[in-house]
């Protein structure tokens, strides 16, 4: 990137402060999918240890069975709650669907595609993901 | 570099005073940016832009900052204002309600000096996706009425046919911030436009245009864009529109 570009770079991309809701939920959404990225590749080495049979299995259990462990997953959860539920509510934007149709604007300006029902949708995303990992804490730790 | 200065001279009673840090820097000479600051009087109506000729008047003529019209029109004096786009013709000190206003260039253009930035890339992309009617019978013969439209045909277009290229749209768009490549919310507005106008047959070529990995698909709906639209142009909207095209959802 040239030095004279003035690009905001990764630091204004996910500088969430001055946009609003949906700004966050842009950062979250890409928060959530590098972090299933990193679960994906790490759960592939996990199911990778039934290659060392029934006791080598069980070592490897043991060792993520921890409360660290069990922080881990209940954060994988919430990621994937939201990136499920705010994914649908991206692609059904994407297709055009609740983004408002076009009109003569008057001011103050509000933005039709910002509307209330993608609001509802990200607020429903972050509710559903704080609901999933608190089941997910209860059944992991014991009721 | 700081440094703060203050009008003398009588002021109206009602005004009140305000610091405004100016963003200062030279490519030719300077490493980095840093921020001059000035004692501002202002009142209920002034805007941004009056103050800083305020400050280009009475303290330091050699701040660079571009404007024209005055009035939200010509899309010349977009910059950061306190942390957010902002057309400085526009914004009323008053309605910042802040004691400090920061004042800074456009992020994700080159900064000329200070306050000005170049468009060109912003030009280069609004000129690619070629914004004007494509048509085989463009010159209309004589007793041929003019290519009529429905008010309903209209209203799909009208309102991003508003746009002013202040470039606003660009600055807030957070893929903009990383992909110098990325053909911009403004532009690909400005496809919708043409594309939803009953009387372009040009839809195809300007899909084939935007229908790149630094095009349309770039586009990740965060909505900035909209929110800083000084003209209810709302990219976002046109983008998503735009992709119902590319995705055989409207035709």
């Amino acid at each position: 990137m040239p030095k004279d570009d003035h690009r905001e770079g990764i630091g204004g991309m996910i500088n969430p402060r001055r946009y609003g809701i949906e700004r966050v939920a842009y950062l979250l959404m890409r928060i959530s999918g590098l972090g299933l990225l990193a679960y994906f590749i790490g759960h592939i080495y996990e199911t990778s240890n039934i290659l060392r049979g029934k006791v080598g299995w069980n070592e490897f259990m043991a060792m993520i069975s921890t409360t660290e462990g069990h922080i881990i997953m209940s954060i994988v959860i919430a990621m994937c709650v939201f990136h499920t539920v705010n994914g649908v509510r991206v692609m059904l934007g994407h297709g055009g669907v609740g983004v408002g149709t076009p009109a003569r604007p008057d001011y103050p300006y509000d933005p039709a595609s910002q509307n209330y029902r993608h609001k509802i949708g990200i607020y429903s995303a972050m509710v559903l993901a704080a609901i999933a990992m608190m089941y997910g804490i209860a059944v992991m730790f014991g009721e | 570099m700081a440094q703060v200065s203050s009008i003398s001279n009588e002021q109206s009673p009602t005004a009140k005073s305000i610091i405004l840090k100016i963003s200062r820097f030279n490519p030719e000479h300077d490493e980095s940016s840093g921020f001059m600051e000035f004692n501002i009087k202002y009142e209920k109506w002034t805007t941004v832009l009056e103050a800083i000729l305020d400050v280009k008047k009475h303290f330091d003529h050699s701040v660079a900052v571009r404007y024209s019209c005055r009035q939200a029109t010509c899309g010349s004096c977009g910059m950061i204002i306190n942390g957010k786009p902002k057309l400085a013709c526009f914004t009323k000190i008053s309605e910042l309600d802040s004691n400090v206003v920061t004042v800074e260039p456009m992020n994700n253009f080159p900064v000329i000096r200070d306050l000005a930035v170049k468009f060109e890339q912003l030009f280069d992309t609004h000129q690619k996706i070629k914004p004007y009617l494509i048509r085989d019978d463009t010159e209309l013969v004589s007793d041929e009425k003019e290519f009529l439209q429905s008010p309903e045909e209209v209203e799909q277009y009208i309102q991003f046919a508003n746009c002013i290229k202040c470039g606003l749209c660009n600055s807030a768009c957070p893929t903009m911030a990383t992909d110098s490549s990325f053909v911009g919310p403004q532009a690909l507005a400005q496809a919708y436009r043409y594309v939803a106008d009953s009387r372009d047959k040009g839809k195809d070529s300007r899909l084939k245009i935007i229908d790149d990995s630094h095009g349309i698909w770039r586009c990740h709906f965060a909505g900035s864009c909209s929110q800083v639209c000084p003209k209810g142009v709302d990219p976002a909207m046109g983008i998503q529109l735009l992709r119902g095209y590319m995705l055989g959802f409207r035709s």
